[in-house]
């Protein structure tokens, strides 16, 4: 009998069930998981599940009132995060080793970090979220562990080499730090919906500060970037997780009204148009990213969010279309009058037209077909000859050294963690923590998606950072708190839950015959 | 919400599938045409650390190799006797590309050429640095040290071919330079030293023997001879060969640079001696259609040894009477390089077939496998074996009794033209020589031209300064 895989069972019937329908796996209702209450007959039926009676069978074993406990899979958690310790601290290892030809002097202190870290991370999980998802967070360490070693590759190529590992190590400890306060201090999601306008408002207010002059500078073209004292700071980071939770909270609140329908086109509902205040406000926010900051990206990025979110809470398509339509318009708009837009869509379409000018993006494509299929091996390429290889440029260092295979396999762990998001999302009982899971996930994908998109030249480039990779402290910090947001939500989701109301047995009768 | 979350994550599916497949479109696409690009220095640096195949003269003389360097290269590009096998090798350098046979022969010699492909895939197998191919070229070290030598210091070129194959036997072109310096892994000095040899105005870095053409004089009295005899006429025409010519339509006089021994000489006579009247009157008798076809068909205005880049030679368009009659002579616009005089003589010596020139006679895998040898080809027949057999003792004339005594070799019975030729009044005149020898089984054809010929303008000194050089190079090849 295949062993229960079953720690994402929640005890909410309907979703449960539709997955479970979804995934064809229904012998996964094993005795062992429901011992505790499960009638006696229970173990001895069982095998007719398969035999063709089982429906009737099911559909009795969630209508028994229940307690779930599910699995916390904290050891399962735990190995994984040593596996990618492994996996990082090996990369690093190796680089050194290809480059200086042993071990440097610092890796002891530099693996003490990570292992410290990473066990830090996954004592307050175990503490505070024992729960939450397990292969999220090994996730998140491989991917951090791979960008520094990425980094303290190209800090190598500089003579002296720079100290740019060290840096993004002490960004890392600042991250985890915020995600430990993510899981320990908040604990719960649900009362940030109560502060709906302030967060929004700040979020708002943090994504135009980059323009507030004295404050704002520009770097790399784009006005993306404050700058307090000797630091400087991206606020759109921070931003996108505020509006994120901002988002989640205004929209289960008008949902309703923001689902009723206005005319309909080409059998499409399209919203009223006195409902369409937020969607063009979100717009015009954007369009203002993309033209006063020059950031293509950010622009796409919220723009997305907020209409993947909207459409999410009103199950309305016509919201997408809407949406889809407004940006195309406002890419388009963009192009024929900023030069920055041109030179970006230039660079994708043609960019070997202009050597010069798309200089970047050639030498990207340039280490990524030197790199092939399986890569010239860490520290044997050559990605300080693209400029930005340690920010922007990243994938195309992974691309070059691990080959195209090892950026797959970094593009596959990203849908990992989004796919765990999606699916705390599916598996959330209240709209809000469902939203805002759905949300973070989307903007991650969204944002994984648009730089290594462009750094291939699927799409044209844009500024985003790749989550956890980029050197950069606003980026690095800040997708650590969308870990722990996303940690939290899933910790509520899977925690069993105190009292189970008694659920009406004819609306779970839809399970239909499995054989 | 599930079912719009649904649907988002069944985008987000599709992006990340996008990202995918993009990344295998890249590989399998474009991955071979942005290794081809000329900005990709992975490409150029990789390329330029690689154990290139050697080129070889004959004998395995190699005269490019390839050895282990310590720096950041792995290998480095070696030309032992390097200004001397120039012409024929060219450099491989980091910043100012290849030219040679390191150019035309590239992706043989770094082994990525496609015949190499399993090659390659056995030496990644067994984990060995990949090896090019070698080239091996037809020169005779021995030929082309004559040719060297004889021309010395003097600014000139030398071709040598052998008449029945095409093969080039020796290319030497002075002032020559050292690859070696273009070639170091030091990059700037390499530069440098490349912009100073660019800038000199001896222009070291032309390939005169190919890659140049000159005013041939008196040599293209061997093309019009051929043309007059194609025409119906024999050695023994008597044609006009008065102290001066008038040519037609003008006022001016050509007059003749020696002695023709009276007015009314044979063609023999009028070549023996290089009699510029007589050949003008010769060539205003043929015309300019027949002249130009003759040229033609011994190669004029058809690139060569593109191996080498050869250049083609020219012969003018739409003359009037006095052109024709200087054109007749290789004076007005005619241009030749020496390798097109060596293919003339090489003809005529060859009983009227003209061979392709061609300098690498067979690429060589790594295991000694060849890639690809190279077969004789006929180009053209420009004469009749009888009229070809006429033209030869006619030259053979011209070493034995006439103006190219100079490049007579005792015992051989050698056939030759001299000429010497002025492309503007104010600079010295361009000497020139081409022989073949031996007549009847000819084993070789040479051109050679000396630059700024440090005599007064007469025809005396293609024979003085050019033949005595070709008599070398023909002695090294005939062994003697």
């Amino acid at each position: 009998m295949r062993r229960p895989d079953t720690w994402w069972q929640t005890v909410e019937p309907a979703d449960a069930d539709a997955q479970r329908q979804a995934d064809g796996q229904t012998e996964r209702h094993t005795p062992q998981r429901y011992s505790e209450t499960k009638p006696e007959a229970e173990p001895e039926a069982e095998p007719k599940s398969h035999a063709g009676a089982g429906a009737e069978l099911l559909s009795m074993t969630i209508a028994v009132p229940m307690t779930v406990i599910p699995r916390k899979r904290r050891g399962v958690e735990l190995v994984l995060i040593l596996f990618a310790l492994v996996i990082a601290l090996g990369a690093y290892a190796i680089v050194d080793f290809n480059v200086i030809g042993g071990i440097s002097p610092r890796f002891p202190y530099l693996a003490g970090g990570c292992v410290g870290l990473a066990a830090l991370a996954h004592i307050a999980v175990r503490w505070r979220l024992p729960y939450a998802d397990p292969v999220i967070l090994p996730c998140v360490i491989v991917l951090n562990g791979l960008g520094l070693t990425m980094i303290h590759r190209i800090d190598l190529i500089n003579s002296p080499p720079t100290q740019g590992a060290r840096q993004q190590l002490i960004w890392t400890a600042l991250g985890v730090i915020l995600f430990i306060l993510v899981a320990v201090v908040l604990r719960d999601h649900r009362p940030l919906q109560g502060y709906t306008y302030t967060i929004g408002l700040s979020g708002i207010i943090l994504l135009l500060l980059p323009l507030v002059p004295g404050i704002g500078i520009a770097k790399f073209g784009a006005q993306i970037w404050i700058h307090v004292g000797p630091y400087s700071f991206q606020p759109a980071e921070a931003a996108k997780i505020l509006l994120s939770i901002a988002f989640a909270s205004y929209l289960v609140e008008k949902k309703d009204v923001l689902a009723l329908a206005g005319y309909r086109v080409l059998g499409l509902d399209l919203p009223r148009a006195r409902d369409l205040g937020p969607i063009l406000l979100m717009w015009l926010l954007s369009l203002a990213i993309l033209v006063f900051q020059r950031d293509l990206g950010t622009s796409l990025l919220f723009f997305g969010l907020f209409v993947m979110m909207l459409y999410v809470s009103t199950e309305r398509p016509g919201w997408v279309v809407l949406g889809t339509l407004l940006f195309g318009a406002g890419a388009y708009f963009g192009y024929l009058n900023f030069d920055h837009v041109k030179v970006r869509v230039g660079a994708w379409l043609h960019p070997f037209s202009d050597y010069d000018a798309y200089y970047q993006v050639i030498n990207a494509q340039f280490g990524m077909a030197w790199g092939g299929l399986l890569g010239t091996g860490l520290g044997l390429g050559r990605p300080g000859l693209t400029p930005l290889a340690r920010s922007d440029f990243i994938a195309a260092a992974i691309g070059e050294e691990l080959g195209m295979t090892g950026l797959m396999a970094v593009i596959m762990i990203y849908a990992l963690i989004v796919a765990r998001g999606l699916r705390t999302a599916l598996q959330c009982r209240e709209p809000f923590g469902k939203l805002l899971a759905a949300g973070l996930s989307f903007a991650f994908a969204l944002q994984v998606f648009t730089i290594i998109g462009g750094v291939t030249r699927l799409l044209p480039l844009t500024g985003l950072t790749t989550p956890f990779m980029s050197q950069g402290g606003s980026s690095l910090i800040c997708n650590w708190v969308v870990v722990g947001l996303l940690l939290v939500i899933s910790h509520h989701v899977r925690k069993p839950v105190a009292t189970v109301t008694e659920i009406n047995s004819a609306e779970t009768q839809f399970v239909r015959a499995v054989s | 919400m599930n079912k719009p979350i649904r649907r988002v994550a069944f985008v987000t599916m599709v992006m990340f599938a996008l990202l995918l497949g993009n990344g295998t479109y890249m590989m399998i696409f474009r991955q071979s045409s942005l290794a081809a690009e000329p900005q990709n220095r992975r490409v150029r640096d990789a390329e330029f650390a690689q154990n290139r195949g050697s080129i070889l003269a004959a004998g395995k003389t190699e005269i490019a190799e390839t050895e282990p360097s310590k720096d950041r290269f792995k290998y480095q590009r070696m030309y032992p006797r390097g200004e001397l096998y120039a012409p024929v090798t060219g450099y491989y350098s980091y910043d100012h590309a290849r030219t040679g046979l390191e150019s035309t022969y590239n992706t043989q010699l770094a082994g990525t050429d496609d015949a190499l492909f399993v090659r390659r895939l056995i030496d990644l197998a067994t984990n060995q640095t990949p090896q090019g191919a070698s080239v091996q070229t037809t020169i005779i070290p021995a030929a082309q040290a004559a040719a060297a030598q004889s021309l010395g210091n003097q600014k000139g070129a030398v071709v040598a071919l052998d008449p029945k194959t095409g093969a080039v036997l020796a290319m030497v072109t002075s002032p020559s330079f050292d690859p070696n310096e273009i070639a170091g892994h030091d990059i700037e000095a390499a530069g440098k030293a490349y912009d100073r040899l660019a800038g000199e105005p001896t222009r070291p870095l032309s390939n005169r023997a190919a890659r140049e053409i000159y005013p041939p004089g008196s040599t293209f009295k061997l093309v019009t001879a051929a043309a007059a005899l194609a025409d119906g006429k024999t050695p023994d025409t008597v044609v006009d060969a008065p102290a001066r010519l008038k040519l037609p339509g003008t006022n001016t006089f050509l007059p003749n640079s020696s002695n023709c021994g009276g007015t009314k000489i044979t063609i023999t006579q009028a070549l023996k001696i290089s009699c510029n009247t007589a050949f003008a009157n010769l060539g205003l008798e043929v015309g300019q259609d027949k002249l130009r076809a003759q040229a033609d068909k011994f190669g004029f205005d058809q690139r060569h040894l593109a191996d080498l880049g050869g250049l083609a030679s020219q012969f003018p368009d739409k003359l009037d009477g006095a052109q024709l009659a200087l054109s007749s002579i290789g004076q007005f616009d005619v241009a030749a390089s020496p390798l097109q005089m060596a293919m003339v003589t090489a003809a005529i010596a060859n009983d009227g077939v003209l061979m392709d020139p061609y300098v690498v006679s067979m690429v060589q895998a790594p295991d000694l496998k060849p890639i690809q040898t190279h077969k004789p080809v006929t180009l053209s027949q420009p004469m009749t074996a009888a009229n070809a057999k006429l033209l030869q003792q006619m030259m053979v004339a011209v070493v034995a009794e006439g103006t190219g005594r100079n490049g007579s070799i005792p015992g051989v019975t050698v056939g030759g033209k001299t000429g010497t030729a002025q492309s503007d009044p104010t600079r010295k005149p361009f000497a020139w020589f081409t022989s073949f020898a031996p007549a009847g089984d000819p084993k070789v054809a040479v051109a050679v031209i000396v630059e700024d010929a440090p005599i007064p303008r007469q025809d005396i000194a293609g024979g003085r300064l050019a033949a005595p050089i070709a008599r070398s190079v023909m002695e090294a090849v005939l062994g003697r």
